[in-house]
C-alpha cells in the first residue's frame, strides 16, 4: 500500500529518538514513520528496542532525545512559540486520547467485570454515559466474540479470551492509532489463533493504524503493510512484506529470519 | 526531689536540664524491664510453640486457645491480675518483677507464632529433603532446620523486642518507676508536664531508632543460607 | 458479692470500651489512607509531614502519646493562647486513632506499592488522570491486601483502649479496677473481663473476616 519511502503526512514520525535505560542505548537515534491507516509489523531479536517504540509512543517510557510526533503534534513536548518544552500531563493526556494499546499479559482489571473492564475508562475518562458506553461495549464483545463473558471476572477466561477483551477495552477508547505489544507471547500455543483472528479482523474492516511488535511471522506477513527488522535500536531494514521474508537483503535480517522460522535448523 | 535528685524550675531551659537525669533513672528501669520480659517471652514461646505442635491434639488445641486468649486480651488487665491475683496464691513478687512476667506473658503469644513461622517456612521442602537423606528426625531438626530458621527468626523477635520497649510504660499502674511514670509523677509535683512528657518521647524516638537500625542489621547480616551452629 | 452483680457496671464499662473501639478504629483508618498514600505522594511537603507523623506515633510509646495529649498538650495550648484541654473520651480516640492509624498507614502503603506496576500501564494508556487510577484501578485491588493485617490492627486497637482507664474514662478495665477497689474480690473481677475482652476480639475478628470477604468479592468470584 504505502512505500516506506512514502513522505506525506505520517501519523507517527520518530525523529532522532535516543531512549536509553542506564548506559544501555535502547534506541539510538531513531527514525521511523508510519502513514495514517498503515499496518506495520516491527519484528527483531530481543533488546533490540521493539516494545519500547510502543512503549514510549503510550507514553509508559520518556524518551531520552529527539522528537517523537503524532498526526503532526509532538508527543513528549509541548511548542512554546519556535521551541519545544516538555509536555506536562494535560498534554500527555490529550495526546494518548488518540493511541490505543494492548499488553503482553493482558493487564485486565482483576476486581471488574469483563463489561466493566470495557465501560470504565469511557465512563471516567471520556464522560460518556453508562448507558451507551454498555451497549458499546456489547457491541464490542459481539466483536470479539464474548458476549456471553460479559458478567465474569477476567480470571474465570482463558488467556485467550482475556486478550480478546483486553483488544476490545482499547477499542472502546475509540483510538486512531493501536499498538499491539507481543499480544500473543504470553498465549498456550492453542490460544494464539484466536487471538491473531481478532486482530486480523480489524486490520481487514477497519482503517485504523496499527503498530504490531510480534514473533508470528506468519501472522505479521499476512496483515502487514510492511515489515521493519530492527536491529540494536534502528531500523536495520524494512520494506513490504514479500520482500523482507522472501528476499532480506541485510546478513543480520537472514540470520534472524532463519533463526525463527527454521528453529530446529 | 526525685532519686535525690533536685529540680530547678527557675526556667523551662534549666527545669530540662535538672530533670534529664531523673528521667535517665527511668529509662534504665525500662531498659531493664524490656530486656527481662523479652527474656521470659522467648522461653514461654517456646513452651507455647512446642506445645502447640504436640502430637495430640488434646495438648495442641488447648494451646493453641490459651495462645490466642493472651494474644486477644490487654496488657493491662494481665498485668493486674497478675499483680492481684498472684498473691492470693501465695505467690508475692515485687512490681517490678510481675510487670516483667506480664510482658512475658504477653508477648509469648507473639514469639511462639514467631518460632512455628520460621519453622514452618523452611521445614516443608527441607523435611522431604532430609528423609530422602535418611537422616534422623532429631539430627534433622538441628542441623538442617534450626540452622536455616534462626535467621528468619531473629529479625521478627527483634521487633517484638522493640515493641515490649513501647509497651514497659503500662508497667507504671503497678508502681514500677519506668521512664513514663517518673515523668508523670515529675509533671505531678510541679505542674509542669509538658517538658518532662516531650522529653520521654523524644528518648523513646531515639531508643527506637536506635533498635530498627539493630534490627536492619540483624536482618542484613545473618547469612540468609542458614546459619553454622558449630 | 455474687459475680453476677459485677455484670452492671462492667457492660456498662463494655459499652464505652465497643464506642472507643469502633470510632477510634475509624478514625485510625482515615489517619492510615491519609498518610499512606501521603508518604507515597510525589510532593515534598506532603510525603515529609506524612514520614514524620508515621515515624513519631511509630517510634513512641502509644501511653506517652495518651499522656502527652490528656496532660501536656493543655499547658503548649495555654502557651500559645489556645484551649487544648480535651474531654478524657476525646483525647483517647485521638490518641488511640494517630497511634492505630501509623502502623496503618505503613499497611496502605505497602499495599498500594504491592499492585501490579501493569495495572498502573493500563490506567495510564487508558488516559485515567491521577486521582481516577488511585480511586478506581489501584485501591479497589490494594485494598484486599491490606484487610487480614487491618483485622490484626482493629484488635490491637480494641486492647489499647484499656490505657484510656488511665486518664479516667469509664471504660471496661477502668470498671473493673474500681469493683476490685471496692470488693477487693481480684480473681473474679478481672477473670470476668479477661474473657470479655476475649468475646469482644473474637466478635471484631468476625467482623473484620465478613469486611475483608466483602471488599475482595471479586477475587472469589466463580471460585
Amino acid at each position: 500500500m504505502n512505500d516506506a519511502t512514502d513522505n506525506r503526512d505520517p501519523i507517527i514520525r520518530f525523529d532522532k529518538v535516543v531512549k536509553r535505560f542506564g548506559d544501555h542505548v535502547v534506541l539510538d537515534e531513531l527514525d521511523f514513520e508510519v502513514q495514517r491507516g498503515e499496518k506495520v509489523t516491527i519484528i527483531g531479536p530481543s533488546g533490540s528496542g521493539k516494545s519500547t517504540v510502543l512503549r514510549i509512543l503510550m507514553t509508559l517510557e520518556e524518551i531520552n532525545g529527539g522528537v517523537v510526533y503524532v498526526g503532526g503534534e509532538p508527543l513528549w513536548h509541548q511548542r512554546k512559540g519556535e521551541s519545544l518544552e516538555p509536555a506536562g500531563e494535560q498534554h500527555l493526556r490529550q495526546m494518548r486520547s488518540h493511541l490505543g494499546m494492548v499488553f503482553q499479559q493482558f493487564n485486565l482489571f482483576p476486581h471488574m467485570t469483563v463489561l466493566r473492564n470495557l465501560t470504565e475508562a469511557p465512563v471516567q475518562v471520556l464522560g460518556v454515559s453508562k448507558a451507551e458506553a454498555k451497549q458499546r461495549g456489547m457491541e464490542l464483545l459481539e466483536m470479539v466474540g464474548l458476549t456471553d463473558q460479559a458478567s465474569k471476572y477476567p480470571h474465570q477466561l482463558s488467556g485467550g479470551q482475556q486478550q480478546r477483551v483486553g483488544i476490545a477495552r482499547a477499542l472502546a477508547m475509540r483510538p486512531k492509532i493501536m499498538l499491539f505489544d507481543e499480544p500473543t507471547s504470553a498465549l498456550d500455543p492453542e490460544l494464539v489463533g484466536e487471538v491473531l483472528n481478532v486482530i486480523r479482523t480489524l486490520a481487514d474492516e477497519h482503517d485504523l493504524t496499527m503498530l504490531l511488535v510480534t514473533h508470528e511471522m506468519h501472522f505479521a506477513r499476512q496483515v502487514s503493510d510492511r515489515i521493519c527488522f530492527f536491529d540494536k535500536g534502528r531500523i536495520k531494514e524494512q520494506g513490504k512484506p514479500e520482500e523482507i521474508f522472501t528476499a532480506p537483503k541485510e546478513e543480520r535480517t537472514k540470520a534472524f529470519l532463519k533463526a525463527v522460522l527454521d528453529p530446529d535448523d | 526531689m526525685f532519686f535525690g535528685i533536685e529540680w530547678d524550675t527557675s526556667s523551662q531551659w534549666a527545669f530540662a536540664v535538672s530533670i534529664f537525669p531523673i528521667l535517665l533513672h527511668g529509662l534504665v528501669v525500662t531498659l531493664q524491664a524490656t530486656v527481662v520480659g523479652f527474656f521470659i517471652a522467648l522461653i514461654l514461646g517456646l513452651v507455647l510453640a512446642a506445645l502447640k505442635s504436640a502430637p495430640t491434639r488434646f495438648i495442641r488445641w488447648p494451646a493453641k486457645l490459651v495462645t490466642e486468649f493472651i494474644r486477644d486480651t490487654p496488657l493491662l488487665i494481665q498485668l493486674f491480675f497478675l499483680f492481684y491475683v498472684l498473691p492470693e496464691f501465695g505467690l508475692t513478687l515485687p512490681a517490678f518483677l510481675t510487670g516483667a512476667l506480664a510482658l512475658g506473658v504477653q508477648y509469648s503469644a507473639y514469639t511462639s507464632e514467631v518460632y512455628r513461622a520460621g519453622l514452618e517456612a523452611v521445614a516443608k521442602g527441607q523435611r522431604e529433603a532430609a528423609r530422602a537423606l535418611n537422616l534422623a528426625s532429631a539430627r534433622t531438626f538441628t542441623h538442617i532446620i534450626l540452622p536455616q530458621a534462626i535467621p528468619r527468626i531473629i529479625p521478627a523477635l527483634g521487633n517484638y523486642l522493640v515493641s515490649i520497649m513501647k509497651d514497659v510504660p503500662v508497667l507504671s499502674v503497678v508502681t514500677v518507676l519506668e521512664m513514663l511514670g517518673v515523668a508523670k509523677i515529675i509533671g505531678d509535683r510541679t505542674g509542669g508536664y509538658l517538658i518532662p512528657l516531650s522529653m520521654v518521647g523524644g528518648l523513646y524516638l531515639v531508643m527506637t531508632i536506635i533498635a530498627s537500625f539493630g534490627v536492619r542489621y540483624l536482618d542484613t547480616h545473618l547469612p540468609k543460607r542458614g546459619l553454622s551452629l558449630k | 458479692m455474687e459475680w453476677t452483680s459485677y455484670l452492671a457496671p462492667l457492660s456498662q464499662g463494655a459499652w464505652v470500651t465497643v464506642q472507643l473501639t469502633v470510632y477510634s478504629t475509624i478514625l485510625g483508618a482515615l489517619c492510615a489512607f491519609l498518610f499512606g498514600l501521603g508518604k507515597l505522594s510525589h510532593n515534598p511537603l506532603v510525603k515529609g509531614i506524612s514520614v514524620a507523623y508515621i515515624e513519631i506515633f511509630r517510634g513512641t510509646s502509644l501511653l506517652v502519646q495518651l499522656f502527652w495529649i490528656y496532660f501536656a498538650l493543655p499547658i503548649m495550648g495555654q502557651a500559645i493562647g489556645l484551649d487544648l484541654r480535651f474531654p478524657p473520651v476525646v483525647a483517647g480516640v485521638v490518641a488511640l486513632a494517630l497511634n492505630i492509624g501509623a502502623y496503618g498507614a505503613e499497611v496502605v502503603r505497602g499495599a498500594v506499592q504491592a499492585v501490579p506496576k501493569e495495572q498502573y500501564e493500563a490506567a495510564t494508556a487508558l488516559n485515567f488522570t491521577g486521582r481516577k487510577r488511585l480511586w478506581r484501578i489501584t485501591l479497589p485491588q490494594a485494598i484486599p491486601e491490606m484487610m487480614p493485617t487491618f483485622g490484626n490492627l482493629a484488635v490491637q486497637n480494641l486492647k489499647d483502649t484499656a490505657l484510656v482507664s488511665l486518664i479516667s474514662l469509664g471504660d471496661m478495665a477502668f470498671r473493673a479496677e474500681q469493683i476490685r477497689n471496692f470488693t477487693q474480690d481480684s480473681v473474679t473481677v478481672y477473670t470476668l473481663v479477661l474473657f470479655m475482652y476475649f468475646g469482644m476480639a473474637l466478635v471484631l475478628t468476625a467482623c473484620m473476616k465478613l469486611l475483608e470477604r466483602y471488599v475482595g468479592r471479586w477475587r472469589a468470584a466463580g471460585r
